[in-house]
């Protein structure tokens, strides 16, 4: 376990700062619901934590397979994380492939579980092993718990009523029940849970119940594991929190954006991984008056969103790349319309179809620039599961305030990952009420606000306020159709001007660490947990570093020039090939290191400390 | 009819913006009858949205005096689709052309007519692309010589109404630009009906594809070349009335009349036939066996996508009493951290 923080107790147990559990197994095993279950009670327990799953693109790949591997990792704490961990210290194997594709990853003298019941010919075989990994030293490195845990879970439920495949199903309790006797946990909210869920199937519910509680009594009975660890709670802020995944704040903060504009919210989606989870919650919300339409495509998605703007709802779409390139040209209308549409774009590796259940920030380039014409677009990103909920509020005021279509980033691991969420203070948050224009007397469709320079918001149903837009450009102040010229040029000069002017109501950047030295570091998107733990490391040799994380990537926070200016090298880590970085060079013209990583994977603070060690060296 | 709506009149549905379409262009007649009819229907002006695609029919809602949005080609009916589910209390037209619906938007058309948004969509049909100058266009004919086809288009058409009906749409009818009482009456009859409606507007288009419809709209022609759908009505056409549409096995085919066969043996036009397949038959009528129909060729009531969408909202709102942020974020399972960083589990 983490070397540092260990600390023996009497009773055999290990205090333990922090740690990271991987439950791998086949797409079938419930690796997801596992380690969902470990993390909910890790957060009852008052833990900090943060996840990241992995699962392969297909729905059931061949079992036993390398491609069919699925696995939740989990790391908790108890003092305030923001990553899930580079390495795990245990690892919960329960095929032959989902040991070979994790091993690696453990760390030295880590524990694995491995659900010996599965080491059969055929399983090596698919994984590729010749020899069992459990019978020759290739696990010498680490402390190997083998347990048959097929076979142990068809004893306990003998006599349980079910068949011998549906009590095979349940064999993942029994290894959570392990790992949650090797953690203390307490078995109490995965019962509760259990018998929430099989409310109506009793007989399930008894039997992971009884699952678990032998997987846990097991190892209490018999010595499995040589030492019993304890991660206290960690000393978070006080408030009330909860678990949230980023794709469920997400749509929280939109459902609140709704509440605190008083506009009816929206969605026109067509399901697209990993987005498709905003469309099914936010198609629950019926009584919260959310309109959710599955359009036929990504395009008609959009439009109707767009439409719904143009009648004074809430218009929002969400998608991932692919969907955002198909849904350009109709953000291009809104764009020149000037309605508001909160674009939601949760990044996943490109380019095509590419890498859908795998994570990149590769586009933000497309946000930027993927337009016909001169199309500014305001972008803001969300850096972690609960950041979310708040990322997606501020994209709904700008396209509210500003009359304009924002481009909001997340990715599938903030998408999918989790994390405690302090609560917000309903009463505090920003206050997004809308007047639409009701007033005949001087009303042009294209006069504009003279702070905002947003043109007035009149909808459908307002008498005497009659009036065409379109995607044809507009004569400045009547939105007539125009071909002037010289119109055309202060029109694309007026639009190019709001957008700047978003930046009036961004706060300035805040620099973590150092405020001036030797390294300033610039993240966005998901990569804040890495590049925060980086930093910390990196401060704590000594180093005299600083670290901002940009929410808003057009326009810029206002202090940004200034802030660049303070630091002797910038280095900016991102999941794709360098494209804050160009936009950054372009903007403020000077010399930037990029760290790419573009593995479908998130950074580990690791690799962005050794980054930050060839720069302080050379 | 409210009574307390001013009366309107068809210049108040005429905007100041100059019509810019060729002298000539079918266009200008279809224009006038939606503005002849849309003061007639009872709904105040300002509840009145025409959204259109790409293309010259497109540019309709500029001379439209209500709210009006030209879109993004192909793209008017999810526009609509999101403008009428919010706004259910607004009427909402879109107008669109051949290339705009049928080609890059077909995907919109079907969907929105299977879903039965309540929206009213006026297809102009003039068989050629006209704002691009003159390509052949998805219900050009075959063999049709174009800039784009200079040895003739290898294409064969679609035909609207039968796709419209493929859809499972409600309403489905066609005129004819020219024909302005009919033009009128039919629109009428679509903005009466509760839920999406498709009509096909035959169209001249004098500059890329003049004459199109001449072989049924010259005046002498008329009679032998059309045969209108009337609701109750056999399916009677010629100078004489001397010719009809009879059923005959799952076929329709041309009689004469006299001699043995009389109005009785015609198709009596039923618009409201849940089963479509009559009006699939009509649809496919036309040059050179069969006169062109026009008129209404289906009507039938479903729910509209606006009534389910909003039912729901009504049906749970009732069930589980209007949500609340509260609910929303602090619902679930949460803890308390206290200022002494002790952990209280709430449920």
């Amino acid at each position: 376990m983490s070397a540092p923080a260990a600390e023996e107790s009497k009773n055999h147990s290990e205090r333990l700062v922090e740690a990271v559990v991987r439950f791998a197994g086949d797409s079938g095993d419930g690796m997801q619901l596992t380690g969902g279950q470990f993390t909910s009670t890790s957060a009852l327990v008052g833990n900090d934590l943060a996840t990241l799953p992995d699962f392969p693109a297909e729905i059931r790949a061949p079992a036993g397979t390398l491609p069919g591997v699925s696995a939740y990792q989990v790391r908790i704490a108890n003092y305030d994380i923001h990553t899930p961990g580079d390495a795990p210290d245990v690892l919960v194997a329960m095929n032959p492939a989902a040991l070979k594709k994790s091993i690696g990853d453990l760390k030295p003298n880590g524990i694995v579980i491995a659900n010996t019941d599965e080491f059969h010919k055929g399983n090596l075989k698919k994984a590729g092993y010749e020899v069992s990994p459990l019978e020759d030293d290739s696990l010498a490195g680490f402390r190997v718990v083998q347990a048959e845990l097929g076979k142990m879970t068809r004893e306990v439920l003998k006599d349980s009523g079910l068949d011998s495949k549906a009590q095979s199903r349940c064999k993942n309790f029994l290894a959570l029940g392990m790992v949650y006797w090797l953690f203390s946990r307490p078995l109490e909210p995965t019962i509760q849970w259990l018998e929430e869920k099989f409310a109506k199937k009793p007989e399930l519910a008894a039997a992971n119940v009884a699952v678990l509680r032998a997987g846990f009594n097991y190892c209490d009975t018999i010595e499995v594991f040589q030492t019993r660890y304890e991660v206290e709670p960690a000393k978070l802020p006080a408030g009330t929190y909860r678990n949230v995944m980023g794709n469920v704040a997400l749509g929280l903060g939109l459902v609140a954006a709704s509440r605190r504009s008083g506009l009816p919210l929206f969605l026109g989606s067509y399901p697209i991984t990993p987005a498709s989870d905003i469309l099914h919650q936010l198609s629950g919300y019926k009584n919260y008056g959310v309109v959710t339409v599955q359009a036929e495509d990504e395009i008609a998605a959009v439009s109707a969103a767009i439409g719904a703007s143009f009648g004074g709802a809430l218009g929002v779409t969400t998608t991932s790349g692919p969907g955002l390139a198909l849904k350009s040209e109709a953000i291009g209308l809104a764009v020149m319309t000037e309605l508001p549409l909160v674009v939601v774009n949760i990044q996943r590796g490109g380019p095509s179809t590419g890498l859908p259940t795998k994570t990149e920030q590769a586009d933000l380039l497309q946000a930027m620039f993927g337009r016909n014409g001169e199309s500014p677009v305001p972008i803001v990103s969300c850096s972690s599961p609960a950041d979310a909920f708040d990322a997606a509020m501020e994209a709904c005021r700008i396209a509210i305030r500003y009359m304009t279509p924002v481009i909001l980033l997340s990715d599938g691991y903030i998408a999918n990952g989790s994390e405690p969420w302090r609560l917000p203070d309903l009463a505090s948050l920003p206050d997004l009420r809308v007047e639409f224009r009701t007033d005949p007397e001087g009303f042009q469709p294209y006069m504009r606000d003279p702070e905002t320079l947003a043109r007035p918001w009149a909808i459908p149903g307002t008498a005497g306020l009659e009036h065409r837009i379109g995607g044809l450009e507009k004569e400045d102040v009547t939105g007539n159709v125009s071909y002037d010229p010289v119109n055309h040029e202060k029109m694309i000069h007026l639009r190019a001007e709001k957008v700047e002017r978003i930046a009036r109501t961004i706060p300035d950047v805040v620099i973590d660490g150092d405020q001036e030295g030797q390294i300033l570091l610039i993240g966005w998107g998901s990569t804040q947990g890495a590049i925060t733990g980086a930093v910390r490391l990196a401060r704590e040799e000594g180093h005299k570093v600083g670290y901002i994380h940009l929410r808003h990537l057009n326009p810029f926070p206002p202090n940004l020039a200034d802030v660049l200016s303070r630091f002797e090298k910038v280095l900016i880590p991102e999941i794709n090939m360098g494209q804050l970085a160009l936009i950054l060079r372009a903007k403020f013209v000077r010399d930037l290191v990029s760290l790419p990583k573009v593995q479908g994977k998130p950074f580990y603070r690791r690799e962005i400390l050794a980054k930050m060690h060839e720069l302080l060296e050379a | 009819m409210s009574t307390d709506t001013p009366t309107l009149t068809r210049k108040d549905f005429q905007s100041d913006q100059e019509v810019r379409w060729c002298p000539g262009c079918g266009d200008y007649a279809i224009l006038a009858s939606v503005q002849n009819i849309f003061p007639t229907l009872g709904i105040p002006r300002e509840k009145f949205a025409v959204i259109s695609g790409i293309g010259c029919s497109s540019r309709f809602p500029y001379y439209v005096d209500t709210f009006g949005f030209h879109s993004i080609h192909g793209r008017a009916p999810g526009i609509a689709t999101g403008l009428k589910t919010t706004r259910p209390d607004l009427e909402v037209w879109v107008a669109t052309g051949d290339g705009d619906a049928m080609s890059i938007g077909g995907n919109h058309l079907i969907h929105a007519l299977r879903r039965n948004v309540g929206i009213k969509i006026l297809m102009f049909n003039n068989r050629i692309y006209g704002l691009t100058k003159g390509q052949y266009s998805p219900t050009s004919e075959i063999g049709k010589r174009t800039k784009s086809s200079p040895v003739g288009s290898v294409d064969p058409p679609f035909n609207p109404l039968a796709l419209a009906l493929g859809a499972g749409a409600g309403f489905v009818a066609r005129s004819v630009d020219i024909f302005q009482p009919h033009m009128k009456e039919t629109l009428t009859l679509a903005a009466q009906h509760r839920g999406a409606a498709f009509i096909e507007a035959y169209q001249n288009c004098n500059i890329f594809n003049d004459k199109a419809f001449e072989f049924m709209t010259a005046k002498d022609a008329r009679a032998d070349e059309i045969v209108y759908l009337q609701h109750g009505e056999p399916l009677v056409f010629g100078k004489e009335k001397n010719r009809g549409i009879r059923l005959s096995g799952t076929q329709l085919e041309v009689i004469e009349l006299g001699g043995g066969l009389t109005e009785d043996d015609c198709l009596v036009w039923d618009e409201t036939l849940d089963n479509p397949a009559i009006a699939f038959l009509a649809a496919q009528m036309g040059p050179p066996d069969f006169p062109t129909p026009i008129g209404v060729f289906r009507s039938v009531k479903r729910p509209t996508y606006e009534d389910l969408v909003t039912g729901q909202i009504r049906d749970e709102t009732d069930r589980q009493g209007e949500g609340t942020l509260e609910d929303l974020v602090y619902g679930g399972e949460t803890w308390k951290v206290t200022e002494s960083g002790e952990i209280e589990i709430s449920h």
